[in-house]
């Protein structure tokens, strides 16, 4: 009896230690589940790894055959501010050319959660990315020699809150994103960098939440895991370029979110001719930190 | 193709590194099923989760469509079953009641959700 006391006593306070962090980790929004998103970033706060990211882009207009090799990171600082950190190695095949490899920028960026609403399933987050310059390859492949300040607003919703007359619905999320780049260095090489408009959306699909939370149509593990989705994302140009060097991609996929890490794969469909042309794709494994190691990396530095 | 092939495997050996941890219990099916309609009064609602339970910090209820409780408040993990939970019913009339459970996994992760289900034609 005295272990069963003690062991009680010791979740107990575990829990109270770590209510809010683990409220907030993992993309949850009351019974919502948010996967991450391979192109849309997270609405989130996390203690999450992407290991690899591995893209075979489009053909580029110029010819180019790109193949990119990333990893992200996110950690959680305290329960709603947390640092993200992404680099990339990047294998290009200029057309006619020998291929040459290298980093690209490193990118870091401060994350804090501005609103979580569990009976809405509203999640919201505001962002500041730097890609910083001269931490990849510039001459080889393109690298910034400039530095890029990206402030951004991440969002999701989930349907779970329509009502009862429209259940097949109610599975259905969006997140997005909302943001602007601005460089801190107007041109490189005599080549204009324009500041620009970011926009994108990740509409989902959960079956988790379908047999979870409307219906159990019979669906078992692995398949009842299974997040059909679709991203879209855009940058557009609103200085020093026209608008027509807008650029962004369609990619329809899927996820499939176990325990302690997903995989999600997506084809990747050039949307302007700015883009590229032909069709790419990407894979991605990501690990929930939070879940793997609950009582050290994967939780808040600090709880305040 | 090598060397993406040895992150993927240094990232499935993370993964393997960590099988002993707990996660997220997430619900993996009910009795009577999420959304069903079941022909007469079940006696109680057993859920079963994915990761097993903190019991003390573990619940569910039942209600109707006015909001009024109708499980029997003695919602609790049946012993030897870590990852159940089940509570009692009183004798429900036909109609559509509602499921609210709110769990602690092992490792102190929350997750919560609610789910229908109709008892004769609802």
């Amino acid at each position: 009896m005295k272990s069963v006391r003690a062991r009680t006593a010791a979740a107990a306070a575990a829990i109270l230690l770590s209510a809010n962090s683990a409220a907030l980790a993992h993309g949850f929004a009351g019974q919502r589940f948010f996967p991450a998103t391979i192109l849309t970033d997270d609405p989130f706060v996390a203690d999450e790894m992407s290991l690899p990211t591995v893209t075979v882009n489009p053909t580029a207009p110029d010819g180019a055959q790109e193949t990119d090799i990333g990893v992200d990171l996110s950690k959680r600082i305290t329960p709603r501010f947390g640092i993200t950190l992404h680099d990339q190695w990047e294998y290009l095949q200029p057309k006619g050319s020998p291929t040459v490899s290298g980093l690209s920028a490193l990118q870091t960026g401060q994350q804090y959660q501005l609103f979580v609403s569990g009976p809405h399933e509203a999640i919201g987050l505001i962002g500041l990315t730097e890609t910083w310059a001269h931490t990849g390859r510039v001459a080889a492949l393109g690298a910034p020699d400039f530095t890029t300040l990206s402030p951004t607003f991440d969002f999701g919703k989930g349907l779970g809150d329509l009502p009862p007359s429209l259940p097949f619905l109610r599975p259905i999320a969006v997140t997005g994103n909302l943001g602007f780049d601005f460089p801190l260095k107007t041109e490189s090489a005599g080549v204009p960098n324009p500041d620009n408009f970011n926009y994108g959306f990740a509409f989902e699909y959960s079956f988790p939440y379908l047999e979870c939370c409307v219906k159990d149509i019979g669906l078992r593990r692995p398949l009842s895991q299974l997040i059909p989705l679709v991203e879209i994302a855009f940058s557009t140009p609103i200085n020093r370029l026209p608008a027509s060097r807008t650029v962004g991609t369609i990619q329809p996929g899927l996820i499939w979110a176990g325990q302690y890490f997903q995989i999600g794969a997506e084809a990747i469909i050039p949307a302007t001719s700015a883009t590229g042309r032909g069709l790419g794709a990407v894979v991605q494994l990501h690990f929930f930190l939070d879940d793997l190691f609950p009582h050290t990396i994967g939780r808040p530095v600090s709880e305040w | 193709m090598r060397g993406i092939m040895v992150m993927f495997m240094a990232g499935a050996m993370l993964g393997f590194a960590a099988v002993p941890a707990q996660a997220h219990a997430f619900l993996d099916h009910a009795s009577p099923a999420v959304g069903s309609s079941v022909p007469s009064a079940p006696p109680a609602v057993t859920l079963w989760f994915t990761q097993d339970l903190e019991p003390a910090f573990s619940t569910v209820t039942v209600t109707n469509q006015a909001g009024q409780r109708v499980d029997l408040g003695n919602s609790a993990v049946p012993p030897g079953h870590p990852d159940e939970l089940q509570v009692g019913l009183k004798p429900l009339p036909p109609g559509t009641y509602t499921v609210s459970w709110r769990v602690v996994s092992v490792d102190t992760h929350p997750t919560q959700g609610t789910f229908t289900f109709q008892v004769g034609s609802g």
